[in-house]
């Protein structure tokens, strides 16, 4: 089975996709439109201060005529344009560390399903090692000793997060190494990486997706939660968390500096679970009669 | 059983003994763990003396080695900063986010379970609808904004409860729904599917053909059976909501180990931090453990398939 055919089988089994995903798509389509044209949309700087209007309530008009449709934070910068700017802060952490675990770990959770004996042995021990300690610990604990930083972040999150796709990887790959085709394949003289990459892998690739997003929405959570406590994106870059920690103190005064930046973490991280179930219900038959 | 037993002892050794490993190297991941125990400002001489006394000029395998002997004795070192061993003052800390964990726990359970129960029996109608949204919703909710818009509805608009700090019981309400409502959906989805797939099996239908009350069936022979993949949930959550103490502490102003991890982050005073990651990654260790021997309990076939 080819990426062709898997796309093919892929498509077919969503002919039919529900209105209520239609419109979390389509909500998780804009947003990262947002977040991508941030640049280009964003009413002001987001950067930019106006001690003049400070703590100002959405649709405050500035002296310079622009309006402030979210607010402005504490130090009267447009909230409207630090939420835009967020987004992409958010999603490309999420994203890229996803990428980084989905990498680590399905490969190993592959090696370890195909090889057996003691690379098994390490590779699977060494998730079980992972998975004792709490994520969120680890990565915030990460994160403090090697300092703040985007790349820095996106590695932390990437490298604590890796085993669960091992599990399910492995899991899966020693019910594929089995099937016929992949045995006349190991006959017909292809290598480890080639029945791997071009046989296992297609299929196996649903779980993956399905942890994948299950993840992604975590992710989000977790890269908000770390710049929340001051220990993920630093200002002035903004980021949805470390807003909000903002805001968190001016709550009684500006409840906008927090509602907006919490608002969109919420529909982004509600659309991506949201999303995540009905994957899971489609490609997990067991899961769908019941 | 005792052989089950026995072996499974012997994993969590090795988790432990691998949770040691990882967070040594995570700690010399900056290069140079003095600079993590140091208050910021202490002199260049301040550092190499100290460098001297930790033990942090040697080779890396004998501080590998002298690490897991002083954890080994139960000595967690001594703070820098403040000159108290470290595990002391995690212990006096330790009580408030046990009540914390505590409360999260009741609310998570007490409110988790019925409700996946409730989905489970109602599959398909409407209040498995309204409930699936309820959960995909506390899924979805970081704490830290459930957290700060409790504090705005009840403490600063309505003036219910106090906003932070500890005192009566009333000032663990809120952390303890915040903190719980992550793991509430965890175990309302949980309780959901395990219940279903009971509910279809065929020892239910011959119940009912027999004339028994659809909610004794329920009580007395589904949740019975029910109850083993909630279990072992159970005790990864446990672990989870110490971890998230972290923020909740910090928004509530609550003195238990997340608030004194993220404070000593701050005063870079990490022996302690390290003490707290040890500590919590125990009691994820331990409770999976007893979660494995409780199912060995409850279900004969988990020991007799070893």
């Amino acid at each position: 089975m080819t990426l062709a055919t898997l796309s093919t089988s892929l498509s077919a089994r969503f002919r039919r996709i529900p209105l209520p995903i239609l419109a979390v798509i389509a909500i998780l389509i804009t947003m990262v439109l947002l977040a991508a044209l941030a640049p280009w949309i964003a009413p002001a700087d987001p950067s930019r201060q106006d001690l003049f209007a400070r703590l100002k309530p959405p649709g405050f008009v500035g002296r310079s005529g622009i309006t402030y449709w979210f607010g402005t934070d504490d130090l009267g910068r447009d909230l409207l344009s630090r939420v835009l700017y967020g987004a992409g802060v958010s999603l490309g952490v999420a994203l890229l560390s996803v990428i980084v675990s989905t990498l680590v770990g399905v490969s190993l959770g592959m090696i370890a399903g195909w090889f057996r004996g003691w690379v098994e042995v390490v590779i699977m021990r060494l998730v079980d090692i992972m998975m004792s300690i709490p994520a969120v610990l680890l990565a915030v604990l990460t994160v403090a000793v090697l300092g703040p930083g985007f790349l820095k972040l996106v590695l932390v999150l990437g490298l604590t997060r890796w085993p669960r796709y091992t599990r399910v990887a492995y899991g899966q790959t020693l019910q594929v190494a089995n099937l016929p085709f992949i045995k006349a394949s190991e006959l017909a003289g292809a290598g480890a990486a080639r029945i791997l990459f071009h046989h296992v892998l297609p299929n196996i690739a649903g779980p993956v997706l399905v942890v994948a997003t299950a993840e992604f929405g975590l992710m989000i959570l977790t890269e908000a939660g770390l710049s929340f406590l001051g220990l993920g994106i630093q200002p002035p870059t903004p980021s949805w968390g470390s807003i909000m920690s903002v805001g968190r103190e001016y709550v009684e005064r500006a409840w906008w500096i927090v509602l907006f930046p919490g608002l969109s973490l919420f529909f982004l991280v509600f659309s991506v679970n949201l999303l995540g179930d009905w994957l899971r219900d489609q490609l997990d038959p067991r899961s769908r009669t019941r | 059983m005792l052989r089950y037993v026995g072996e499974r002892l012997l994993q969590a050794m090795i988790a432990i003994f691998g949770v040691l490993t990882i967070v040594f190297i995570v700690m010399h991941l900056s290069g140079d763990p003095t600079l993590l125990l140091v208050p910021q400002g202490a002199s260049a001489e301040m550092i190499a003396d100290l460098r001297r006394e930790l033990g942090f000029d040697r080779p890396l395998w004998v501080q590998y080695v002298g690490y897991l002997n002083d954890l080994i004795h139960l000595d967690f070192g001594e703070s820098v900063v403040q000159r108290v061993p470290a595990i002391d003052i995690v212990a006096s800390r330790l009580p408030y986010t046990i009540q914390l964990a505590a409360g999260a726990l009741t609310v998570a359970i007490g409110v988790g379970i019925p409700a996946g129960i409730l989905m489970a029996t109602r599959r398909g109608g409407w209040l498995d609808r309204v409930l699936t949204a309820v959960v995909v919703t506390g899924q979805s909710v970081p704490t830290f904004l459930s957290a700060i818009l409790l504090i705005f509805v009840f403490a600063v608009t309505l003036g219910w409860l106090p906003a932070s700090g500890i005192g009566g019981l009333s000032n663990l309400v809120m952390p303890s729904i915040a903190l719980g409502a992550l793991s509430m959906s965890t175990f309302a989805r949980m309780t959901r599917i395990s219940v279903a797939d009971e509910l279809s099996k065929d020892y239910v239908r011959a119940a009912r053909a027999r004339g028994l009350p659809m909610p004794k069936i329920i009580v007395r022979h589904v949740l019975r059976n029910a109850s083993i993949p909630v279990i072992s949930i159970a005790a990864l959550e446990i672990g989870n909501l110490l971890a998230g103490a972290v923020i909740i502490e910090t928004v509530f102003a609550w003195p238990g180990i997340g608030q004194l991890a993220i404070q000593s982050i701050q005063a870079r005073d990490f022996l302690i931090v390290q003490v707290i990651v040890l500590l919590i990654s125990f009691v994820y260790v331990i409770t999976a453990v007893l979660a494995d021997f409780i199912y060995a309990i409850v279900d004969p076939r988990i020991r007799l398939a070893r």
